[in-house]
């Protein structure tokens, strides 16, 4: 589905703290049925891009485009239900909004709320709390029994059974053990290429970036200053350092090794396999 | 939920800023004390420029003390109304049965609105102007002679102080539970009030259960680091009295005697 932004801006206020201008009119168009990364350093407007996305951040000016719904600045109820039933939002440490007496409840607690029948929510209950990698008996315990881990994956499921068409996802990694980050990611990705989503992924992770993403957005002070092929983005190593930006891992090392002992590999390396296989092609490894 | 600016602290550097939080705290309970010796409207003029003037020498902007006021208005109205609505005497403007509308109702309901408004004005000049820190160590401060009654004042004081510094946290939290039920299809504020109170749920639960793990943490934090509470504690910031302080409280003198005198001298009842 279409995600658009026209020349968008928007303020966030809390409290008496207003922090002006998170959004500076941005422009952007996400590939529909892309993997898009979003980098950048905190306080770049991330988050606020992914809200605005969803309506929760409404724009003081432009327009933001969800497929036909658009998201102007003012009152437009209709289109905010509409778009947020099209666009699944997990925000960080998703696990805080869990609520309901058992974990079947909470999964059909977003599908109830865009009328989806009883019936129908609780087998999309069953169906996604196996896609996201937990045991059928699950359903009937209480959230808030479940350890770290389970209680993000229960939260994520919530949103996968809305069935959103758009994926929208701040850090869904954040604070869990490097294993279980590897297995929320690589669901999150199963998901992506089965039902030909068009996701969003927040993150800090390059090496994420690197083994997930179609595409990358760099933002710096509430605007996009890079939108590219995830390839050219991690290609131009001086752009991306200018940034204050780290590359992933593999490409580090290749850039260390090809300045130490002068050979150079015969193409930009992003992952370890990559790596292995250029470093065998020059018969180094 | 963002309007509200209870318990929020605005640095600055006025003169009602450097005032010790002692001052300030005794100055507003007696300035409430003293709003109820005014009955006419020279003595509430009065109350009412020396309101002005504190809130305009607290360098905080008007719009702000409004904001203080809005969550409130609507229990003041009503509060308004019952004053006018059961205050007979003077003139009947309006007779209809049991609603009856006299000029000393109306004349009442517009103190009692003043009353309201003022207090809610000086209090939140309180809470704008001094860090929660020093409120609460003033207040410890002020109840220390109840330590003598066996009364745990230090333990209150801690209550209080770890219940405003979490008052930002749980706002916050709450504005992102709030977010991501919204973002599930949740709406606030639509259909009938039982359907109202449903949407509630899915917000104070987490809520609940955030703040009792936040709670259990924090205990073991200050157990960790050796707190006990019935040993007796020393204080780092140490609050001290200067001249304006004193200053202070003789103004409040001052608007008393001048409260004194232009109620007996006044029409009054």
């Amino acid at each position: 589905m279409q995600v658009t932004f026209k020349g968008v801006s928007a303020d966030y206020k809390l409290g008496p703290i207003r922090s002006p201008l998170v959004l500076q009119s941005v422009d952007l168009n996400v590939t529909s049925g892309a993997f898009t990364a979003v980098v950048g350093h905190t306080g770049s407007g991330k988050s606020s891009l992914l809200k605005a996305m969803n309506g929760l951040l409404l724009p003081t000016g432009g327009v933001v485009t969800i497929g036909e719904t658009e998201i102007k600045a003012g009152k437009n109820k209709k289109a905010l239900k509409d778009v947020r039933r099209k666009v699944g939002m997990v925000f960080q440490f998703p696990e805080s909004q869990l609520f309901a007496e058992t974990v079947e409840q909470d999964i059909c607690f977003g599908p109830l709320n865009f009328g989806v029948s009883l019936e129908e929510a609780k087998e999309r209950a069953k169906d996604v709390i196996s896609q996201v990698g937990l045991d059928n008996s699950i359903l009937t315990k209480s959230p808030f029994s479940l350890s770290g881990g389970q209680k993000r994956r229960v939260a994520i499921a919530g949103i996968l059974a809305m069935q959103p068409n758009v994926l929208v996802l701040d850090e869904p990694g954040a604070g869990l053990d490097p294993k279980g980050k590897k297995e929320i990611l690589s669901l999150i990705w199963r998901w992506h290429q089965t039902r030909g989503l068009t996701t969003i992924l927040v993150t800090h992770d390059m090496d994420d970036v690197a083994l997930y993403a179609d595409d990358v957005i760099v933002m710096e002070k509430g605007r996009i200053v890079l939108h590219g092929k995830m390839r050219e983005v991690f290609t131009d190593v001086e752009k991306l350092e200018s940034f204050h930006l780290e590359v992933p891992e593999a490409r580090r090392f290749q850039l260390k090794l090809e300045r130490e002992s002068g050979i150079t590999l015969p193409r930009v390396c992003l992952t370890v396999e990559e790596l292995a296989d250029a470093l065998i092609e020059v018969g180094l490894a | 939920m963002n309007n509200l600016i209870l318990g929020r602290y605005f640095p600055g550097d006025s003169i009602i800023h450097r005032l010790d939080p002692r001052a300030k705290l005794v100055a507003a309970i007696y300035f409430i004390f003293i709003l109820f010796i005014a009955n006419n409207w020279q003595t509430y003029l009065l109350v009412w420029i020396f309101t002005i003037v504190v809130m305009r020498s607290s360098n905080v902007k008007f719009t702000t003390y409004l904001r203080g006021v809005r969550p409130l208005i609507w229990l003041i109205l009503f509060t308004v109304f019952l004053q006018v609505l059961f205050t007979a005497g003077g003139i009947l403007y309006v007779d209809w049965g049991p609603i009856r509308i006299s000029s000393f109702g109306l004349i009442n309901g517009v103190y009692i609105f003043c009353r309201f408004v003022m207090i809610i004005f000086i209090s939140t000049v309180v809470t704008l102007t001094t860090k929660p820190i020093d409120l609460t160590d003033g207040i410890n401060s002020l109840l220390r002679p109840l330590r003598k009654l066996k009364v745990p004042v230090d333990d209150f004081s801690l209550m209080l102080s770890i219940s405003l510094r979490f008052i930002p946290t749980l706002l916050d939290e709450t504005q992102k539970v709030m977010d991501a039920q919204r973002a599930r299809g949740t709406e606030f504020g639509e259909g009938s009030l039982f359907k109202q109170m449903k949407t509630l749920v899915p917000i104070f639960l987490p809520l609940f259960a955030s703040s009792l793990n936040r709670a259990e943490e924090m205990a073991n934090t200050m157990e960790v680091r050796g707190y006990q509470s019935s040993k007796q504690r020393s204080t780092f910031r140490l609050l001290r009295w200067h001249l304006r302080d004193t200053i202070c409280l003789a103004i409040m003198l001052i608007v008393t005697i001048g409260l004194v005198v232009l109620r007996t001298s006044g029409v009054g009842h």
